[in-house]
């Protein structure tokens, strides 16, 4: 299968840096297809996209409107996964909650690499007792378990979608900032940013112009692994009712509400929680296929 | 030298450590006109920590003190963070080792040589690009357009160390220390980035420190050289006066060198006498 676009993309010689790049992302991407689990994981990361973006199309039912005569109905040709105790088709709240989890999870993303990138790169490069300062706010910040903290601080915001964000970057960002710092500690010793001092450029230049793009990758491949952490952690405090709020479908709060009918109707409380369990699962394994393919020390 | 570019005296460096306090520089005064000035001595005999004290580089923990260190007569002793960026790659810049690690793997070459020129000369990108491809040409870089989109590992140890030298040279400082810019490259490049190195620092008028333990390339490319043991100058002498040097050290050094002259089956070794340090 030596297509003309295959030999462009695995030449040894790229005319043009985007031929070079495009051609490393075709190999990366090979290897990660070698890979079983990662393929599994890939599968089921692109089914959650999918679902989520094509939510209002792929459901027959509206996630939010009442339907009381027909509450709590086992699942039929009508209602393939039932409905819950308001008559809500459960597999429409499912897929729309799948939008709900993929909010969370980028917004956590985009707010805990930058804070974790700032603190880390900062300590590690300056050093002294600003470091030790960060790193020790750090430590307090890992000292508590991830989601009694998360729980204090959303119950301490007030429920929502926003403020579970804020309470589930809160608590995650540690992780990122001792990452950065181990990197920065390593790249800031390098001749090439005593090169750049040489040059005359200020301490803030060098953080983001040099150490940063460095550490970025690293950081990356941790938010991967991580993201079936930030699931879990927002379903459970949809769970617990401090997450999003109803009508909102969120897969969490739907777990809890069909807590009480666990054992005559199963399938309200079943359904979702075996979509956080499958989404959950499918980012390990695709993290952990990232990993193998992008991480040169583990093969 | 009316007027001379760079004054230090009684120059400091130590570092405290866990066993006590190691002192890397002590009491180090010479001036520096814009004059080639070489500095040789063995491994640790505190030419690189010199080189860097002047710069505001020693690393922590080491203490810098001194009793005048003056450039162009500012007093480098009391710079701020601020005036040293001001200073660094404008008016004092310095190359280094090993060109293998003193470039940023992830950024251009190009990138890399124009960042002085933004930093110091605020000039527009285009003007920057111009400038680089100008200093390229310079370092006599055949393909200046090809090397500027390259990454450090695509080029050769002597062109890297070129690029360095480019990096360094393109705000136009008028002091340059080039600490051992030749030990890491192979004998036959050593020479050409010698010579670059040597026409560049002529033509500009630029002071030079040349820290080097190369006793020959010293001696035949700089006008004057500073001869350090255990952190200590020992002599100073006039580059042509290498051969009649007085203090036994370098005597030691002169006559431990190989020549084709002169084969012997077997080199003098340097005796050191701890009265050396005194």
């Amino acid at each position: 299968m030596t297509t003309p676009l295959t030999t462009w993309l695995t030449t040894d010689t790229p005319a043009s840096r985007s031929q070079a790049v495009l051609g490393s992302f075709y190999r990366g991407g090979l290897a990660l297809l070698r890979n079983p689990t990662a393929v599994v994981g890939l599968v089921i990361v692109a089914l959650l996209l999918l679902a989520a973006i094509f939510a209002p199309w792929l459901s027959v039912y509206s996630p939010i409107v009442q339907d009381l005569p027909n509450r709590l109905a086992p699942p039929s040709a009508a209602h393939w996964f039932g409905t819950d105790e308001l008559g809500r088709d459960i597999l429409s709240r499912t897929l729309y909650g799948a939008r709900v989890t993929l909010t969370i999870v980028a917004l956590v993303s985009i707010v805990v690499a930058p804070i974790g990138l700032i603190v880390g790169t900062i300590a590690g490069y300056t050093g002294g007792w600003i470091d030790t300062l960060l790193m020790r706010i750090t430590d307090v910040f890992l000292a508590f378990p991830r989601l009694v903290l998360a729980l204090a601080f959303a119950a301490a915001l007030g429920p929502g979608i926003e403020n579970a964000v804020i309470a589930i970057s809160l608590t995650a960002w540690p992780p990122y900032a001792r990452i950065a710092r181990s990197e920065t500690l390593a790249i800031a010793r390098s001749d090439f940013i005593q090169a750049a001092v040489l040059q005359g450029a200020s301490t803030w230049r060098i953080l983001f112009r040099h150490i940063v793009p460095l550490c970025l990758s690293s950081v990356i491949v941790r938010l991967t692994l991580d993201m079936a952490g930030i699931i879990l952690t927002a379903a459970g405090l949809g769970f617990l009712g401090l997450g999003a709020q109803p009508p909102t479908a969120e897969w969490g709060a739907m777990v809890s509400s069909g807590r009480d009918v666990i054992l005559d109707q199963w399938w309200v409380a079943t359904i979702p929680g075996l979509a956080i369990f499958v989404v959950s699962l499918g980012f390990n394994l695709l993290g952990d296929g990232l990993r193998d393919v992008f991480d040169p020390k583990s093969s | 030298m009316s007027d001379p570019l760079l004054v230090i005296d009684d120059l400091n460096v130590s570092f405290p450590g866990r066993n006590g306090v190691t002192q890397a520089v002590r009491n180090a005064s010479f001036t520096l006109g814009r004059e080639r000035l070489g500095i040789v001595g063995e491994s640790g005999s505190g030419k690189s920590t010199t080189g860097r004290a002047l710069l505001g580089l020693v690393p922590r923990p080491g203490i810098v003190t001194a009793r005048t260190i003056t450039y162009a007569r500012q007093n480098l002793l009391t710079c701020s963070e601020r005036d040293w960026q001001d200073l660094r790659g404008r008016r004092l810049s310095m190359v280094m080792q090993d060109p293998k690690y003193s470039l940023n793997p992830v950024q251009t070459v190009g990138r890399q040589i124009s960042e002085t020129c933004f930093l110091h000369l605020r000039t527009s990108r285009e003007d920057a690009r111009r400038r680089t491809i100008a200093m390229l040409e310079a370092v006599q870089i055949r393909d200046p357009d090809l090397v500027y989109r390259l990454y450090p590992h695509q080029l050769s140890g002597g062109m890297g160390q070129r690029v360095m030298i480019a990096m360094m040279l393109i705000a136009e400082p008028d002091l340059l220390i080039a600490d051992e810019p030749t030990s890491a490259l192979d004998v036959t490049v050593q020479n050409e980035v010698l010579r670059i190195l040597d026409d560049l620092v002529r033509q500009r008028g630029m002071g030079l420190i040349f820290i080097s333990h190369n006793l020959t390339i010293v001696s035949s490319f700089c006008d004057r050289v500073l001869i350090m043991y255990g952190g200590r100058i020992v002599e100073e002498c006039a580059a042509r006066e290498l051969g009649n040097a007085r203090h036994p050290y370098t005597r030691a050094l002169v006559a431990a060198t190989p020549s084709l002259d002169f084969p012997r089956a077997e080199l003098a070794t340097v005796v050191r006498d701890p009265a050396w340090l005194q």
